[in-house]
């Protein structure tokens, strides 16, 4: 928690430091909620979910039919809530499957989904195209903020509730978890949902800061995946792994993209597969590593003082 | 009182009659042992039960109650609980946590979390595993396992609980030891039907048999009767007799 309250600190601050910034921070905290909310359900039941870009697109098409309406905040609640009765009615279909059948017919509404806006579109409103009402990015920038700290808050609750109990025991052995009281579709449905929602927002508080997009764009099924790689980055096990996982991902993506594209996932690709390989727990497995060894060293150190006193004495 | 009562209770698999047209009851209170050789339907019945799986046809009640057609988690709170014959115990959670599952769940009401702490706490005593409260369960042998399984079930306070091979893969102690669990368990009031291939257990223990062959009720009785009808013998008992000679 202590971490949490230098980040925003550190984000309070940022304009300080000059603006360019700001669209790099507020990559992060994209990728940090996504990673967040995507790991609180499937990190948790196991049900390997790719349906991310399907509630983050959502979010941004949600700010481009209301902005002209309706205030952020209210935007912002809409997407929300549309995206939580979408995940809803998609979960009813999708939670019944298991394993890789449910994965990928989760990625089938990633494709399928941007396809109907499409159609809509063309058939229907004959609008090609979103463009946003421009916004100052620095409370675009604030309002993540916000949001991720919701995000955090809201996930928190629900590790420590019987909600989160009832999710760890379906990641357990749902069969179990069943026989043991649990009404394992409302749990997953539920839960699947609830992700969707700061999925949702996060798309909405984002799209100002987009000036332009379309449902391709909005849709891509690279905001599916960047929430998986950066939880399994940071770590999946803990509330703060899916954190740091996604804002050093984001960090290294809008800094390092630019100057090596190709490098940097190619170097980014083989970081993963080293984290996945030594450090099962993720990037937060290293703090208690790095406590035992510094602590090890300090205790050293200091034994070692004592030691000289007691001789100087 | 019969506590649960089944009526032509059948179940296919394809073509295949797991389970054909049997009618079973159990008495309040009483330990009732269910054999038979492998793939007589053991297993499926305690599925068809616990609504693990639906019934092809037949009814059952449950002090009077319908319960075919009900949700597996329902059927745990109306107040039947049961262990697995390869155990499935929620390998991400300490002992304890698992145990904690079933005090918060298994009933209709709501709990508070410092009464379903207290429930998991005595029912893990129950068993005698208090010592592994915080150990992760993957730590655990089969027989504590398996006693972590019927501590979890106990948590969720049934009226009812299915065994399903508790002691399968336990040595000549844990036999003993489980034995002794499960006559604790029948004190406390619980009705018990129990699957089990050790005999001598269910010689020993169990109040009434029953048995199945290719998914039929082909004996039921005093564990005198049953060891004595030259039907079971002939499939099951002698089987046994002959395989160990």
């Amino acid at each position: 928690m202590g971490f949490l309250i230098l980040l925003i600190a550190f984000v309070l601050t940022f304009p300080l430091y000059g603006g360019a910034r700001t669209r790099v921070l507020i990559t992060m905290l994209v990728y940090a909620i996504l990673a967040m909310s995507w790991a609180m359900f499937s990190g948790t039941t196991g049900y390997m979910s790719l349906a991310p870009a399907a509630f983050f697109g959502t979010g941004i098409y949600t700010t481009y039919l209301l902005q002209n309406h309706l205030p952020l905040p209210i935007i912002i609640v809409a997407a929300g809530l549309i995206s939580f009765v979408l995940a809803v009615l998609l979960g009813l279909v999708t939670l019944r499957l298991k394993g890789i059948y449910f994965t990928i017919f989760t990625f089938g509404l990633v494709v399928f989904i941007p396809n109907v806006v499409t159609y809509v579109e063309g058939e229907v409103t004959q609008h090609h195209g979103w463009y946003f009402n421009v916004l100052d990015r620095t409370i675009i920038l604030y309002t993540m903020l916000g949001l991720a700290v919701v995000t955090v808050l809201a996930i928190y609750l629900i590790r420590r509730s019987r909600l989160g109990l009832a999710m760890q025991s379906i990641g357990g052995n749902e069969e179990a978890a069943e026989h043991m009281g649990i009404d394992t579709t409302r749990t997953k449905v539920l839960t699947f949902a609830i992700s969707a929602i700061f999925m949702g927002a996060a798309g909405a508080v984002l799209a100002p800061s987009l000036s332009y997009s379309n449902p391709t764009i909005a849709y891509s099924a690279f905001y599916s995946f960047v929430p998986i790689v950066a939880a399994v980055f940071g770590g999946m096990g803990s509330l703060q792994g899916p954190i740091v996982g996604g804002l050093l991902f984001g960090f290294l993506e809008k800094t390092l993209k630019v100057e090596w594209n190709t490098y940097f996932m190619l170097g980014f690709g083989i970081i993963i597969v080293l984290v996945i390989l030594f450090l099962p727990t993720g990037m937060v497995g290293l703090v208690p590593i790095l406590r035992d060894k510094l602590g090890g060293a300090i205790s050293k150190w200091r034994k070692g003082r004592e030691g000289e006193q007691h001789a100087n004495t | 009182m019969r506590i649960l009562e089944g009526q032509g209770v059948t179940k296919y698999f394809g073509g295949l009659a797991a389970i054909s047209n049997v009618d079973f009851h159990v008495d309040q209170g009483e330990i009732l042992g269910l054999i038979g050789p492998n793939g007589a339907g053991k297993t499926t019945l305690f599925n068809l039960i616990s609504a693990a799986l639906p019934a092809s046809s037949g009814g059952m009640r449950f002090k009077g109650q319908k319960i075919s057609g009900l949700k597996p988690h329902r059927i745990c709170q109306m107040g039947i609980a049961r262990t697995f014959q390869e155990t499935k115990v929620f390998g991400n959670m300490p002992v304890i946590q698992n145990v904690l599952v079933g005090a918060f769940f298994g009933k209709p009401t709501h709990i508070s979390g410092a009464a379903a702490a207290n429930e998991a706490t005595q029912a893990l005593e129950f068993v005698g595993l208090s010592a592994t409260s915080a150990a992760p369960i993957k730590d655990l042998t089969l027989a504590q396992q398996k006693r972590v399984e019927v501590a979890r079930a106990l948590a969720t306070k049934p009226e009812l609980l299915l065994l399903d091979e508790l002691m399968a893969g336990l040595t000549p102690t844990e036999v003993g030891e489980a034995m002794e669990l499960v006559t604790r368990i029948r004190d406390k009031g619980i009705t018990i039907i129990m699957v089990e291939h050790v005999m001598k257990a269910i010689m020993g223990i169990s109040t009434r048999v029953m048995v199945l062959h290719h998914g039929e009720k082909i004996a039921e009785g005093t564990c005198n009767e049953i060891s004595c009808n030259k039907t079971v013998i002939d499939i099951y008992l002698g089987e046994e007799t002959h395989a160990a000679s």
